[in-house]
């Protein structure tokens, strides 16, 4: 159970400040209530690497980490998540290198047209996040909210067992 | 402008699994997608759509809209500029050959359900989403055609377009003097792309210039048409499109709301950006038609055909003929001394259909190899030997010899890897526990086109070149593959070479699909590429080929920053001397649970002959991901279509069931060495359609083989498996 | 979305106060559903209050029953070891639900409140008597592949959604809620009404009722139970039918059983006849076959959901049989 959010009493405002964390970085933006966490990264933050497929928490493409664990942010109201910590794609590097899922989607292939290949990395960092799991068939199910309509998932089901084998603690997201 | 990468020195490049060479790119987030772009003061567009699918608008209310909070401005057929649609000298081959494109906000007309009737644009997504739903509209609705059943009754013939009647021999006679014979209609189901980035424009004006950020596998097209719908040249406009997150067809034509971005921005005097929604992309765009296919086969006793009758009609708008290349197949894909084929449009009132990965191809030869499964069991002959019974050692039907044609090899590998011989073959005796296992395969074809295309290469005195060409990239690997083919012309590294594509800015490319980019871009890269290597060969007075290890200090030399060549290529008379196809083979295996009706696939094996594979670990991913789509067309993949209402109801990707990774079995792909020489430089025939081509019918052989019954409409989802098993026992 | 006024309740009592007045506010828990209503104009609240920063989370065990906050998101309660060793149906029938991300967002309380996914009711354009009162059911003679055949009327043949209701109805699993006349306790199986003649409204809730928390009470059929789902693909899809079944043992017999089912209900559904030809027999594949044979009693299938018939006895056998060891 995630701690309460720290939430400012927002007495039935339409728009509010709203202070987000992402990426260890404090944003405070003047939003629309119901701008969801989906629009706010994209189109007020512009980290576009959280992508937009269904807007309906039916694909997988917008799933960020929030507090650790994966989410889908179209169905994440902006105003929610304050006192959270959100970490999308752009915050898996360390350094300059790369975290071992994204390397090891790319050694494997596990994308075509990358466009839901984020949502797929911040999904398999969540599971990792949780301990590896044990099978391939585990690996496909707890993947299974990340449509890729190129259809790389066996190549998915690779990177995620070889970014297990190679992630050490500290690099997780 | 041929020729060839045999003067190259060293290793080759091409043929080696390189890594994508955008995947940084990919998997950081940094690859900018056409919605992606932020020029300054970006107002947002939500679109409106109607809500019959025939008739007229009475009254359109949109004072409540426009004194919303935040909308700049709400275009409708009142106000917005009237467009002169410009007919193109020649109409681009990506859109239906007969026919006038819908035109959006020029006439109260309602054509379909989902039509775009009126944009808002405001200066939030919210709010401009908001207020679309505030706008009123009174109908006269008129009488639609909504019912396929209906519309197939009278159906009529594509009005212009490649011929789809062929014949040869007396088919209907040979039929009915034949020993065996299969007579029966295939029921495939219309589709949606899906691809997950929906489609999304932003359009910026500045004075009477357009710059188009825009979803597109074709940005050229997209420059003409959009030129020619508001009258201006095409000089004027820009198309940006560096990355496409999938598309499979979906973003071959330059759709209306694209034209509806560009009315926007115009009338909002602001850059606007235009993203469908998911249920909206149900409507805005295309999608694979419903087809019924009746398939006749008559054959001898040992199951050499004699007779093959093709007969499909495919839904299509009321404003234009959308017709598939369906019945081709039947034309060669097996030795036939008598041959009918017929193609039939049924309009209706929906969105124009468009070609969706393998269009018409994938439906044809699902039809057709579901049928040969059902001869092989009525001859009583393996299905595997039944296709080598009937395998074509020409084309019968151009009367042209392959190019080149692997085929025997790719049932030979594919059964092999399978393990097909120990198939048991009568249907219903394989078993695992409770599970009823079946085993099924079939062939998979797709031909091999090529246009004409431009390339320039810059090579620049540190040693690196870029490489350019309006190309697309929607998934298979263009960046990498243009850049394998340059680096080993221009006798570079991969490191050392970038590849450029997605502007029209660019030298010129065709289309981005049809399988035809390697063979077309490719060569236009190679050509400009050895042209470069040639220049710099002569400016280094070298007798032998110059290397690119040397080329900085050949431009330091003359004291230049860098050379430029462009080059173009485009396909000669081979098309006219040989008979260009990529062929395949694919295995499947089915557990289907005889209570519960779910079928579940634990492996597919996949053999193919598709000329050279410049790049295998992209190619394999091209591979898989089409047998993924086959596997979804088989089980789970139908738009559900309400003719009370001509819409599609599962509008969306809980209801519309793309394959899940769970879904996903084993699949393995083989390429079968096959070296053509006649194809085009590179001796490459494309992968992206063929990849898509037979799964379906594989899998279908399959649970016939595990049930005994024939499921003759698709998806076989649990309900008509119970059916069927109910109605057996 | 409609313009709506956003407030974060502080307390339970803000709920029950704002909720029972004008304009009535929907209650924004984990979203994973009500963004979706909003998003397609389904639902258009003036206000939503947001109460994911009150004191309602939290899985206790007390006196031989799971006190389950209503805000526990959904993959938490399916981890917890007390569940899957304890209550094995709700941690599947969890699991089996939705995605990974939608199971760490979603509270169980909005899981039971979760409205149907019949098409017609999310297209705001089509005519629904759950959406729009009086307008007409749009599926009873068009597209009703996945609608309810039991406990349908002539004005809603919508199937209820959740998986997790299926397993604590056949738990016998209660709610705590807190309204603006104080508290009230309500078996799951109580909490759904049926269509009848006013499929809009869903539940006994009350304008203002604030679901506080789930109690699933420990049983030997809890301890022994099992849930089976069928769809078409093999994960990430509402269930076609499913059946949440557990099973108490006195020596060779059976002296107690649970059967629920979903994919076929307009609420989650006790098959209480089925249970009654369980116990008192020996579990085996003739019995359990017997039993689910009456399963689909009383249905009303409508053209496309006829299959429903079968499938549910079949889905309802099987999971007896994975249950009882004979699958």
């Amino acid at each position: 159970m995630p701690e309460p959010a720290n939430n400012t009493p927002l007495t039935a405002a339409m728009a509010a400040d709203i202070t987000l964390d992402v990426n260890g970085a404090r944003h405070t933006l003047h939003l629309d209530v119901r701008t969801t966490l989906l629009d706010a990264l994209r189109d007020h933050l512009g980290l576009t690497g959280t992508k937009k497929g269904c807007d309906l928490g039916q694909c997988g493409a917008c799933t960020v980490l929030v507090d650790g664990r994966p989410v889908v942010s179209c169905l994440t109201l902006a105003a929610t998540q304050q006192g959270r910590a959100v970490t999308t794609i752009e915050g898996l590097e360390r350094d300059g290198k790369l975290h071992p899922v994204q390397e090891a989607f790319i050694e494997h292939d596990a994308f075509q047209c990358g466009y839901c290949t984020p949502g797929q990395i911040m999904a398999a960092v969540g599971l990792l996040n949780e301990g590896v799991p044990t099978t391939d068939a585990a690996i496909r199910e707890r993947m299974s909210g990340n449509l890729c309509r190129c259809g790389a998932y066996v190549n998915i089901v690779e990177a995620v067992k070889a970014a297990a084998a190679m992630a050490t603690p500290d690099q997780k997201g | 402008m041929t020729d060839t990468a045999m003067t190259v020195i060293g290793q080759s490049v091409i043929g080696k699994p390189v890594s994508r060479v955008d995947g940084r790119a990919k998997v950081t987030g940094a690859a900018t997608y056409a919605g992606e772009f932020r020029p300054d003061r970006l107002a947002h567009a939500a679109v409106v759509t109607s809500t019959i699918p025939a008739g007229r608008i009475r009254a359109l209310f949109a004072d409540a809209a426009e004194s919303s909070p935040g909308v700049l401005v709400v275009a409708t057929h009142h106000n917005a500029p009237r467009l002169p649609y410009n007919s193109m000298a020649q109409r681009p081959q990506v859109d239906p050959q007969a026919g006038d494109q819908l035109r959006v906000l020029q006439s109260p007309e309602i054509r379909f359900n989902g039509q775009p009737i009126a944009v808002v644009v405001a200066e939030t997504l919210e709010q401009a989403t908001h207020a679309a739903a505030l706008i009123r509209v009174e109908y006269d609705p008129a009488p639609a055609v909504t019912r396929f059943e209906e519309a197939a009754k009278s159906p009529r013939k594509p009005s212009a377009g490649k011929p789809t009647d062929l014949a040869r021999g007396d088919a209907d006679a040979a039929l009915a003097a034949a020993q065996v014979t299969i007579d029966a209609t295939y029921d495939q189901p219309m589709e949606h792309h899906n691809a997950i980035e929906p489609h999304v424009t932003i359009a910026a004006w500045d004075g009477d210039r357009l710059t188009l950020w825009d979803k597109t596998q074709w940005v050229g097209n997209d420059r003409a048409e959009i030129a020619h719908v508001f009258g201006i040249p095409e000089e004027d406009i820009r198309v940006v499109s560096p990355f496409v997150g999938g598309a499979f067809g979906s973003a071959l034509r330059t759709w209306p709301h694209v034209t509806l971005a560009a009315i926007a921005a115009k009338m909002a005097g602001r850059p606007v950006k235009l993203e469908l929604t998911r249920r909206q992309l149900f409507s805005a765009i295309g999608f694979r038609p419903r087809t019924v296919q009746r398939v006749a086969l008559g054959a001898e006793a040992d199951g050499r055909l004699t007779a093959l009758i093709q007969e499909a009609v495919g839904h299509t708008s009321q404003y234009e003929d959308y017709a598939e290349t369906t019945v081709e197949p039947a034309s060669m894909l097996y030795s036939c001394p008598n041959l009918r084929t017929a193609y039939r449009l049924a309009p209706m009132n929906i969105n124009s259909p468009c070609p969706m990965r393998a269009p018409g191809v994938v439906t044809g030869v699902l039809a057709l190899e579901m049928a040969m499964d059902e001869l092989a069991e009525a001859a009583g002959v393996d299905p595997l030997d039944l296709r080598l019974r009937n395998y074509a050692e020409r084309d019968e039907n151009k009367d042209l010899p392959w190019s080149s044609k692997g085929l025997r090899d790719c049932y030979k590998t594919a059964a092999e890897r399978f393990g097909w011989s120990g198939r048991s073959p009568k249907p219903g005796s394989m078993r695992d526990g409770r599970e009823l296992v079946g085993w099924g395969m079939a062939t998979a074809v797709y031909p091999t086109h090529r246009a004409a295309a431009s390339a320039s290469v810059v090579i620049r005195d540190d040693g690196t070149a870029v490489v350019r060409s309006a190309a697309s990239d929607m998934g298979p690997g263009t960046y990498t593959s243009m850049t394998q083919v340059a680096a080993e012309a221009l006798d570079l590294p991969v490191e050392r070479v970038r590849f450029e594509l997605g502007d029209t800015d660019l030298p010129k490319a065709p289309v981005h699909g049809g399988s035809i980019t390697m063979a077309s871009v490719g060569s236009a890269v190679q050509a400009a590429c050895v042209a470069a290597r040639a220049r710099m060969r002569a400016l280094s007075n070298a007798v032998d080929p110059v290397r690119g290890a040397d080329y900085a200090e050949i431009l330091r030399r003359h004291g230049l920053p860098q050379v430029d060549v462009e080059a173009d290529a485009a396909p000669g008379i081979e098309q006219k001397r040989f008979s260009m196809y990529a062929f395949g083979a694919i295995f499947a295996e089915v557990r289907v649970d005889p209570d519960l009706g779910t079928v579940r696939v634990p492996r597919l094996v996949g053999a193919y002959g598709s000329g050279r594979i410049v790049n295998p670990k992209t190619a394999r991913s091209q591979c898989v991901g089409g047998m993924v789509l086959g596997l979804g067309m088989a089980l789970s993949e139908q738009s559900e279509w309400d003719d009370r209402f001509g819409k599609v109801m599962n509008a969306n990707l809980a209801e519309y069931l793309v394959p899940v990774n769970a879904d996903v079995p084993h699949l393995d792909v083989t390429f079968v060495d096959e070296h053509d020489p006649h194809v085009n430089p590179l001796g490459v025939k494309g992968l992206a359609e063929i990849a898509a081509v037979g799964v379906t019918p594989a899998i279908a052989n399959a649970v016939h083989h595990a049930t005994g019954i024939r499921f003759r409409s698709l998806p076989i989802t649990p309900d008509k498996v119970l059916a069927g098993l109910s109605k057996k026992r | 979305m409609h313009p709506f006024a956003y407030t974060a309740a502080q307390t339970p009592q803000d709920v029950t106060t704002r909720g029972s007045h004008p304009p009535h506010p929907d209650i924004l828990a984990g979203g994973t559903d009500l963004l979706q209503l909003l998003k397609e104009r389904v639902r258009t609240p003036a206000e939503l209050i947001d109460i994911n920063g009150l004191d309602l989370g939290g899985i206790d065990e007390k006196n031989g029953c799971l006190r389950v906050g209503a805000l526990v998101r959904m993959s938490e309660l399916a981890a917890d070891p007390r569940v899957t060793r304890d209550w094995p149906v709700v941690s599947k029938a969890l699991l089996d639900s939705a995605s990974a991300q939608v199971r760490n967002m979603a509270s169980i309380a909005g899981n039971l409140l979760q409205r149907t996914r019949c098409p017609y009711f999310r297209d705001a354009t089509t005519p629904c008597n759950k959406r729009d009162p009086g307008t007409g059911c749009s599926a009873l003679d068009g597209l009703n592949r996945t609608h309810a055949i039991l406990g349908t009327s002539d004005r809603c043949i919508a199937a209820h959604p959740s998986d997790l209701a299926v397993a604590l109805v056949a738990l016998d699993a209660r709610i705590s809620i807190l309204g603006p006349d104080g508290e009230d306790e309500v078996a799951v199986e109580n909490l759904h009404r049926l269509p009848g003649d006013t499929p809009h409204m869903e539940t006994v809730l009350q304008p203002g009722d604030l679901i506080t928390a789930i109690h699933i009470p420990a049983s030997e059929c809890a301890r022994r139970s099992h849930y089976v789902k069928v769809r078409d693909r093999a994960s990430f899809e509402w269930a076609l039918v499913s059946a949440a079944v557990g099973l108490d043992m006195d020596g060779g017999t059976i002296s107690d059983a649970r059967v629920a089912v979903g994919g076929v209900g307009t609420k989650p559904w006790r098959l209480r006849t089925v249970e009654s030809l369980l116990i008192g027999k020996a579990p085996g594949p003739q019995v359990f076959k017997a039993a689910a044979d009456r399963a689909a009693d009383g249905a009303q299938p409508r053209g496309g959901n006829a299959y429903k018939v079968e499938l549910l006895k079949h889905t309802v056998t099987r999971a007896l049989m994975e249950l009882g060891g004979c699958a």
